[in-house]
């Protein structure tokens, strides 16, 4: 297959195969890549802005069934590190993040095997009836947990956590929807089906999500090319995914160990998930991950959004990188590189421009 | 501003960039295509060849007489903190090189105490007990010092340095040429004629040596391009160069209030802009401790064909907030360059080849 052929394409506005992407992955080299998902970027946001959110990642709990050999987070629920926030607590927390003008707070676990249903129904209608935030929150091993829990539907689960309050789902969790790589690296977690499957009963019920890959770890390039592949196929049946956030495995402090993905490979993947998600409007660049150099850099690999300015972080920081950033110097780096700069909501809706 | 297209034509027919051509290019905020060119013009100089040394940094003092407002190493005698190695440590430290190593980096405060005998014993103690390791020690800075020390001219004090042992020279201590710049800096250090001076000196009498420059403080574009052509301007006389190396400031723990670190958009700008203009310079180094391992491996499409090496154990970027770790391995370089699809090649202090990693 000619890389040259495929560059046509892709500049030509059009869909590139798996194969195709797989030879981008395999040969294009880094420059390349980057000006491809230029190109495709460009045309999607010809506008030269460069968005974030301000918001919060609150982890009620530690605490989870799943055991992710990759995740450093997770506590037994003997272990003396082992918690569960309060009410209290994650209402000063939201309350401090919209005093940092933050609009939105993503609520995530572990896995906690004694949560249910109704526990997050309580607490997101009991945060709604506080504060105007939006409840980005759950992700699908989460949602599927506690429907199997109530021996629900996930629709049913998702129709009722929707009425009590939650607004739109992050896409965590999705890691490398290639069931053979989950075997080895999550064996406790959804399959990848069933993280498709609570992606589109949310997409149907009109809320919106995002989708993340975690790679860097024992997947495969074509294990790479094949979720990108099966994120592109439910987007196109419903649309309703707002994002699209790689980012590398962090090999401190977790069973699996080993190292991650260079610098090098992140903006290839990076630029090959610009390139073949062509019916995604957004691509976020890593700053957590990455680190803000090669986040700024990224910006010329296809990402057009940096992500959140996380008031708080715990799961990247468990495996022992702790980038940190505030909301100037996000802004500054973004205007750096010749872009303007805009703070969003959830919804990628611009608020505020910055001067 | 000249366009990138006008600039893109000279670079792909081999012609010289002029002043204006690098500020347009500081100025650009088309990153890829700084890459493409710098990359073009690397790849003419060593193809897929990227270059490391196995080698070991050794900093006998930070006791130092000049105060540069950019350095959070220097103390003064007697200071908190401060410190100075005898040559029975700098022995021992030098001895403790992993087999393999075959460069020790010798740079340091300028001591207010220490005769000149004392840097020629270290020297010959040094040659005597460790003949395998190529020393590559004082910057122009300390030559200058040392000449006064000596009561010596500059080619006299390097005559007797390179009897002693010394092999080649660092290209630390350049900053920014610039002198009302450099002046609100560090107004003690020697100016920048001054530097430029001891290197074409050195040059002279056959002692190879790098150059650098002190970027992301308070200097300005055209502080930097007039910088680059300063240095290429001389290396156009003399040849001896060998490699520019940039030097991104490091802002903690020093008297510059800024951001604390530069850009990676600034940290690859600067590096494609020198692979650009310094058309007479063999290699481009991206210097790892400074950089990041990320943004060096990033570089490698960005004009750097050299990433310095193991480096063991750094302490002047460390004291103003440097965040790489230590030091990397052998195989850790390799791997970095291998998994940006090029060629390691581990080199000796002058760029002979010692190994090939196909």
């Amino acid at each position: 297959m000619e890389i040259g052929t495929i560059e046509r394409t892709i500049e030509g506005g059009g869909r590139i195969s798996p194969e195709e992407g797989l030879t981008l992955l395999r040969e294009a080299d880094l420059l390349t890549m980057g000006e491809l998902a230029g190109s495709v970027r460009k045309r999607l946001h010809p506008e030269r802005i460069v968005t974030f959110i301000v918001d919060r990642n609150i982890n009620y709990t530690n605490i989870c069934v799943n055991k992710c050999k990759f995740c450093a987070f997770y506590r037994e629920a003997d272990s003396p590190e082992a918690y569960v926030l309060s009410n209290e607590e994650i209402y000063r927390k939201i309350e401090e993040t919209i005093a940092l003008g933050g609009t939105q707070i993503l609520m995530q676990g572990g896995v906690h095997p004694d949560l249910g249903i109704d526990y997050f129904e309580e607490l997101f209608s009991s945060i709604k009836s506080r504060f105007s935030i939006q409840v980005h929150s759950l992700s699908p091993s989460e949602i599927t947990y506690v429907a199997r829990k109530a021996k629900i539907s996930i629709a049913d689960a998702l129709k009722r956590l929707k009425a009590s309050g939650l607004d739109s789902i992050p896409g965590g969790g999705a890691e490398i929807l290639v069931d053979r790589v989950r075997e080895q690296v999550s064996p406790n977690k959804i399959r990848w089906r069933d993280w498709m499957e609570v992606m589109k009963e949310a997409h149907r019920l009109a809320m919106p999500t995002t989708a993340t890959m975690m790679f860097g770890s024992l997947e495969t390039r074509e294990d790479i090319v094949q979720h990108l592949v099966r994120l592109r196929d439910l987007q196109d049946e419903t649309r309703g995914f707002t994002a699209f956030i790689p980012w590398t495995y962090q090999p401190g402090n977790t069973e699996l160990g080993g190292r991650s993905a260079t610098a090098v490979e992140y903006l290839k993947v990076l630029a090959l998930s610009r390139i073949m998600l062509d019916n995604f409007a957004n691509i976020q660049a890593s700053w957590v991950t990455q680190g803000a150099k090669i986040a700024q850099v990224a910006l010329e690999f296809g990402a057009n959004d940096f992500g959140s300015t996380m008031i708080e972080e715990n799961v990247v920081a468990a495996a022992g990188i702790s980038f940190r950033m505030t909301r100037q110097e996000i802004v500054n780096i973004i205007q750096d590189a010749g872009y303007i700069a805009a703070q969003r909501d959830t919804r990628y809706n611009i608020l505020t421009k910055e001067k | 501003m000249i366009s990138l297209d006008t600039i893109k034509e000279k670079v792909f027919s081999s012609q010289r960039l002029f002043r204006e051509d690098g500020i347009s290019l500081f100025r650009s905020f088309d990153l890829l295509t700084l890459g493409r060119m710098a990359s073009h013009a690397a790849q003419r100089k060593s193809g897929d060849r990227v270059y490391f040394v196995q080698n070991m940094h050794i900093n006998p003092t930070n006791i130092c007489v000049n105060r540069c407002k950019f350095c959070a190493f220097s103390r003064s005698k007697g200071e908190s903190g401060a410190y100075e190695m005898s040559i029975a440590d700098i022995l021992s430290r030098a001895r403790s090189a992993e087999k393999g190593v075959r460069e020790l980096h010798i740079v340091s405060g300028l001591h207010p105490d220490l005769p000149f005998t004392w840097y020629l014993d270290m020297l010959r103690t040094l040659k005597r007990e460790t003949p395998h390791l190529h020393i590559k020690a004082f910057t122009a800075v300390e030559i200058d010092y040392l000449a006064k020390l000596a009561g010596l001219g500059v080619k006299e004090t390097l005559i007797s340095l390179r009897e002693a042992g010394l092999g080649s020279l660092p290209g630390g201590g350049a900053e920014i040429f610039n002198p009302g710049v450099r002046n609100t800096l560090c107004a003690e250090k020697i100016s920048g004629d001054r530097w430029l001076e001891v290197m074409e000196t050195a040059h002279g009498i056959g002692l190879k040596s790098n150059a650098t420059m002190l970027y992301g403080h308070i200097e300005t574009v055209e502080d930097r391009v007039d910088h680059l052509l300063r240095l290429r301007e001389l290396q156009d006389r003399t040849g001896g160069f060998q490699a520019f190396i940039p030097l991104s400031f490091h802002a903690q723990n020093t008297e510059i209030t800024k951001s604390a670190y530069t850009t990676g958009f600034d940290d690859l700008k600067t590096l494609a802009v020198s692979r650009l203009l310094l058309d007479n310079f063999d290699h481009i180094k991206a210097y790892w401790v400074m950089l990041g391992e990320k943004i060096t491996q990033v570089s490698l499409s960005f004009g750097v064909d050299d990433i310095d090496g193991t480096v063991v154990e750094e302490r002047i970027t460390k004291m103003a907030g440097g965040t790489t770790d230590g030091s990397m391995t052998r195989d850790d370089l390799v791997d970095l360059i291998k998994q940006a699809g090029r060629t390691p090649v581990e080199r000796d202090t002058v760029y002979n080849t010692v190994r090939v990693w196909k």
